[in-house]
């Protein structure tokens, strides 16, 4: 089984994120970036899938600009084989990324696509399911396990109502949740290996893929801030201040 | 940091800042109130460490170590230096001088301080020697094939009870044009050897959670297979090593100050008084300012040391210079902390008061402060001449 695992470069998460002064998107010059942490629990659980025998190569994927090849770099540190990188300058919407990853996952003959679940910087939350759907794969979204069996993939699904078992067909396309793993730590001899091992680079012209925008930025502006919060004293405090003050209920 | 890295050395960083965020820090204040790192705890930091290539991560790959170079080594010690070094222990650079073992020594010794499965000591100071080395009065006088020691050495740091000490005895005097002077030798003693005992040195204010031993050497006979590298050429083994180990104190300080910069910018924007963040009061904000200053120094200062290391250029005065401002900047970030902080700055709640005591053992230890300015001073006036 080969094994793909697109993965995005996000801001890093520790960082405090700031609106431009034009309000046209956030601020991402000098800024520190990092792999999307839904993305490394999708290299996490492709790696552990292989350890445990299942597949013979863990492929990450990243399109984006000439700076994605760092966040592929940092898949291969953790000990996957070989990266793809998208190389475009162009802002990328969800489906034409969902659409070059299936002309990846077509070439490579992936039989499994596992993608983070929605990256922290859009959280749009929609590119493992667009890829399911054109690619008509099955698809197990926001899995918090997944394991190899001979008719596919057992796993559980997190939903509203708890959990959801399923028994899905290979080939598959999954999203991670957040409990699906602790993603690892590199380790020195990989960090010295992932140098060496190669990334092919191409455009989304040659993957035949129409990378339009098809949605339109108006503006970005920061959330407003909140007021600090007041203690109360109790119940009937609480209720009457719900009732009359924030009149919410 | 600010500061250019390569790939390499930003995935260094980043798998290092994520193993001491994850699995040493949410330790560091229970190790520090009970003084003592539970074996287990101990035993999986380690375990850890070695499946990540992060234990011995100084010594060349040829003998099972990581073979970086001395900037990614800096680079590491800056994140473990966040920490408690009590924990940070148990992720151990063995001394470099064990490269100089030979012929079983290597099986011996070297290499299982490689793979974690024995811990030496470095003991070289004593209660009557400290600043002045050569007043050290441990001495191994030849007797046959073999040494028989008689002395003491205290204040010799290991997280664990040691297997073996590297030990620095004098064996001989020379005459040099400037008067008499100590010969030294270092020597391989296992623990356990007739008339070496191993006893818990006294409880320190700073890095509570890590340990010094005191060393007693009671007629105690070592085989001369035992002599690490030449015989009388101690103290030239020691110094190389102490050179190196200034510059990795001096980059664990920097780790130090980010993150009190870090604590203290926070606090600064968030408590309010008279209105307003304290951070708006200049008298806040400058201290920020100070303390930016000072590690982006440091950090410097260290980057260049190590960078002259890896190219062979690296002087005394390079180390010195890196640990003095370093170990005196970061005792200055810690005290501006405390006072941004208020009275919160002092309770042990918070890691502030325990980074402020840690840090003051970066004034001490591996030379203090004075013989860094003394090494400093001598080299230049020695230039001149003097
Ligand atoms: C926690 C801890 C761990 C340690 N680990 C080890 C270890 O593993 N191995 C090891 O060998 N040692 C170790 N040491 C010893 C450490 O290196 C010494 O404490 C240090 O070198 C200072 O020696 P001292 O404490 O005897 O102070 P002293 O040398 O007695 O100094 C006292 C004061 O006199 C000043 N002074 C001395 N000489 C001069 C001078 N010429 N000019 C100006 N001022 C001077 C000093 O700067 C200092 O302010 C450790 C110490 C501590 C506290």
């Amino acid at each position: 089984m080969k094994i793909l695992v697109p993965v995005k470069r996000v801001i890093d998460a520790n960082i405090r994120v700031r609106v431009k002064p034009d309000q046209t998107g956030v601020e991402t010059a000098n800024v520190k970036m990092a792999m999307n942490p839904f993305c490394e629990i999708a290299v996490e659980q492709a790696l552990r899938l292989k350890e445990a025998g299942h597949a013979e190569e863990v492929i990450i994927v990243s399109a984006g600009p000439e700076k994605c090849q760092e966040t592929i770099r940092t898949g291969l540190a953790m000990g996957a084989d070989r990266g793809v990188h998208i190389n475009t300058e162009t802002t990328l919407e969800p489906l034409a990324i969902a659409k070059m990853i299936k002309a990846v996952a077509e070439k490579e003959s992936a039989d499994l696509v596992i993608l983070g679940k929605q990256a922290i910087d859009d959280d749009n939350n929609q590119t493992g399911q667009m890829l399911a759907a054109i690619m008509q794969r099955p698809l197990g979204s926001y899995i918090s396990k997944i394991e190899k069996n001979h008719d596919g993939f057992a796993i559980t699904r997190e939903i509203d109502a708890g959990l959801e078992k399923l028994q899905i067909t290979s080939p598959a396309v999954v999203t991670t949740d957040l409990r699906l793993n602790e993603p690892r730590y590199a380790s020195l001899p990989n960090i010295m290996k992932a140098k060496k091992k190669p990334i092919d680079i191409v455009t989304p012209e040659q993957l035949g893929v129409d990378i339009s925008n098809r949605i339109e930025v108006l503006q970005v502006t920061e959330p407003p801030t909140r007021d600090a919060g007041v203690m109360v004293s109790s119940a009937a405090e609480l209720v009457d201040k719900l009732k009359n003050e924030a009149k919410v209920i | 940091m600010d500061y250019p890295l390569t790939e390499e050395q930003q995935m260094l960083v980043d798998s290092v800042r994520a193993f001491v965020e994850q699995e040493l820090a949410p330790h560091e204040a229970e190790v520090d109130r009970t003084g003592e790192v539970p074996d287990e705890l101990g035993a999986q930091i380690k375990n850890k460490a070695l499946d990540l290539g992060f234990y011995a991560p100084n010594l060349p790959a040829s003998v099972g170590g990581g073979g970086l170079d001395y900037k990614c080594l800096a680079l590491m010690e800056r994140e473990f230096g966040k920490t408690s070094y009590g924990l940070h222990g148990y992720v151990h650079r063995p001394s470099e001088i064990l490269m100089v073992c030979e012929g079983e020594q290597i099986d011996e010794y070297l290499k299982p301080c490689v793979t974690g499965k024995k811990q030496e000591v470095f003991a070289l100071t004593e209660p009557g020697a400290g600043s002045d080395i050569m007043s050290m009065q441990t001495k191994a006088v030849r007797e046959g094939d073999g040494f028989i020691i008689n002395g003491k050495k205290h204040f010799i740091s290991s997280p664990v009870i040691p297997d073996f000490a590297i030990l620095f005895a004098q064996t001989g005097v020379t005459e040099t044009p400037r008067g008499e002077r100590k010969l030294v030798t270092a020597f391989l003693v296992d623990a356990g050897t007739a008339g070496f005992s191993i006893e818990l040195g006294p409880k320190c204010a700073a890095q509570r959670a890590y340990h010094t031993w005191q060393l007693t050497f009671d007629h105690c006979r070592v085989h001369e297979s035992k002599i690490l590298g030449e015989q009388h050429q101690g103290f030239e083994l020691a110094d190389q090593w102490l050179r190196m180990g200034r510059v990795w104190v001096a980059a664990g300080c920097c780790g130090k100050m980010e993150r009190l910069l870090g604590l203290a910018t926070n606090w600064a924007v968030e408590r309010k008084q008279f209105g307003q963040s304290i951070g708006k009061f200049q008298g806040t904000s400058f201290k920020l300012a100070d303390m930016a200053v000072d590690l982006k120094a440091s950090d410097l200062l260290v980057m260049n040391a190590a960078e002259k290391a890896d190219n062979g250029m690296m002087k005394n005065e390079d180390a010195a210079i890196a640990k003095l401002f370093a170990s005196e900047a970061v005792g200055r970030a810690a005290d501006s902390t405390i006072q941004i902080y208020g009275g919160m700055g002092l309770m042990e709640e918070l890691p502030i008061e325990r980074i402020w005591r840690d840090a003051r053992l970066d004034r001490i230890w591996d030379g203090t402060s004075e013989i860094q300015r003394h090494i400093i001073s001598r080299s230049l006036l020695r230039e001149a001449g003097g």
